[in-house]
């Protein structure tokens, strides 16, 4: 368990260039919205939660591909299926080691974003909160659409049809979190809300992408 | 007990269905071509109008029914994506794939009928109000299904992943029907409930129940005849079919992928 740990993180260490193409459109996306809405500070800061999230929710959803499809090429993604450790577990660790090469440093660079944004500063330590319970669910439902269809060659538009509407939610109180913050409202609810997404998605999430992983792998 | 596992054992061979069906397809489609006009002639001219919507309620009778139907497909059809994935039934592959056009055909007449009622009475086309929102949600998760069916190459693999879409979708059908009691939205609660008596005069629910009966007796039916074809062409190597249709079969065979 400790080496798979180890080697995934590595793995994926190893291709920065895809780790950090889904942030530069994190940010460029962001960086869109001044220039077409309006530069005007007051605009910007009402619009800035939904912005952050929905293009958050993008640009997770764009670096999904790379969690299967490397392992699906070389065939080691068959050898976990076939192998005995429980899949469950080991898909729990993929996207577990995945949201910490993909998720955290998205996280981890919003606060800029919502500086050049003009989100106010009250709002965010809620925006990071936020994200931070957010993008773990988002990876979690993302992994079953991308173990869906890791065995098709085009298969980066079905994976926007299949996850993007289970998406929705966690963009909802993600961004009305950030909302009520940005107003000076409390917004514990929206952040327990978002809580209880995590936990459901990462107890529930692996057992459908580790059967989703199997229909992948023994349709060949 | 043995009788029930022989019944339960019929529903995995397409042969079985395919003669079942043929005996309940005229009766489906004779029914849902009865009831629907009747319901809609009734709901439209002689039921009561309403006292505070006047006649714009009418366009009730299209649009409960078409609601109500756009959450139980999906609900029939995660069903059949546990049987699929549990017990690997074909049949249960085939009903999600012709029953996913179907869903999205009736989940859009909901949104469509919804938005047409709600300009006189809302005074919009839509809002952004939770049941319509988990409503569109639902019409793209029949969208998702579709599009697995026509980008999967084999229909073993196409059948087990929109299965596999299917149950992860489901969540979606609960938070439908409690989204007008959960959040306070515009949208009202439920009109109906199998326990309590109804609120409105007999006249006035009477014929949408008959439009409930109508829609899914239309949905049986085209769900059936749309199965047979399926069934015809994804067995279309077998005996049974090929002494059936025999001139039909040869010309399927004889050319390329259809």
């Amino acid at each position: 368990m400790k080496e798979l740990v180890t080697t995934e993180l590595k793995l994926l260490y190893r291709r920065k260039q895809e780790l950090v193409n889904p942030l530069l459109f994190f940010v460029l996306v962001c960086s869109l919205f001044p220039l077409a809405v309006s530069p005007q500070a007051e605009r910007l800061e009402l619009i800035a939660p939904g912005v952050l999230w929905v293009a958050a929710t993008l640009a997770s959803m764009l670096s999904l591909d790379m969690l299967f499809r490397h392992d699906y090429d070389d065939g080691s993604l068959e050898q976990l299926a076939f192998g005995d450790q429980p899949l469950y577990l080991l898909m729990l660790i993929k996207i577990g080691c995945y949201w910490l090469m993909s998720g955290l440093p998205l996280v981890l660079i919003s606060p800029l974003l919502g500086l050049m944004l003009f989100l106010p500063y009250e709002a965010m330590p809620t925006m990071l909160i936020s994200l931070l319970l957010g993008t773990p669910v988002l990876a979690m439902l993302g992994s079953v659409g991308a173990a869906l269809t890791v065995s098709l060659r085009k298969g980066g538009v079905i994976v926007a049809l299949l996850a993007l509407p289970l998406f929705m939610p966690v963009i909802i109180f993600g961004s009305s979190a950030v909302v009520a913050a940005s107003q000076g409202l409390p917004a514990t609810g929206q952040l327990l809300w978002l809580a209880a997404f995590a936990v459901a998605g990462i107890c529930l999430a692996p057992l459908a992408t580790a059967s989703a992983v199997r229909i992948a792998v023994s349709c060949d | 007990m043995k009788s029930i596992w022989r019944w339960f054992h019929k529903w995995t061979s397409p042969k079985w269905f395919y003669q079942m069906s043929e005996s309940w397809l005229p009766w489906l489609t004779g029914l849902a071509f009865i009831l629907i006009p009747v319901a809609v002639i009734w709901g439209l001219a002689f039921a009561p109008p309403d006292y505070q919507q006047g006649n714009s309620f009418r366009i009730f009778y299209i649009h409960l029914p078409s609601a109500i139907l756009a959450q139980s497909v999906f609900l029939f059809m995660a069903v059949a994506g546990l049987v699929s994935l549990v017990w690997r039934i074909k049949l249960a592959d085939i009903f999600i794939k012709v029953a996913a056009p179907f869903g999205a055909a009736i989940t859009l007449l909901a949104l469509l009928s919804g938005a047409i009622w709600g300009k006189p009475t809302w005074g919009t086309w839509w809002v952004w109000d939770a049941r319509l929102t988990s409503t569109l949600i639902q019409f793209f998760l029949y969208l998702g299904v579709i599009a697995i069916f026509s980008a999967m190459e084999t229909v073993e693999s196409a059948g087990r992943a929109a299965s596999l879409t299917c149950l992860v979708g489901v969540v979606n059908v609960p938070i439908i029907k409690f989204s007008v009691e959960w959040w306070n939205t515009l949208h009202q609660p439920a009109t109906f409930s199998l326990t309590e008596k109804p609120s409105m005069p007999a006249e006035m629910w009477l014929p949408a129940l008959i439009a409930v009966i109508g829609f899914y007796c239309l949905f049986g039916a085209v769900t059936f005849y749309k199965m047979q074809s399926e069934i015809i062409y994804r067995e279309r190597r077998s005996l049974w079919v090929r002494e059936r249709f025999n001139s039909v079969t040869c010309q399927i065979d004889g050319g390329e992928k259809v």
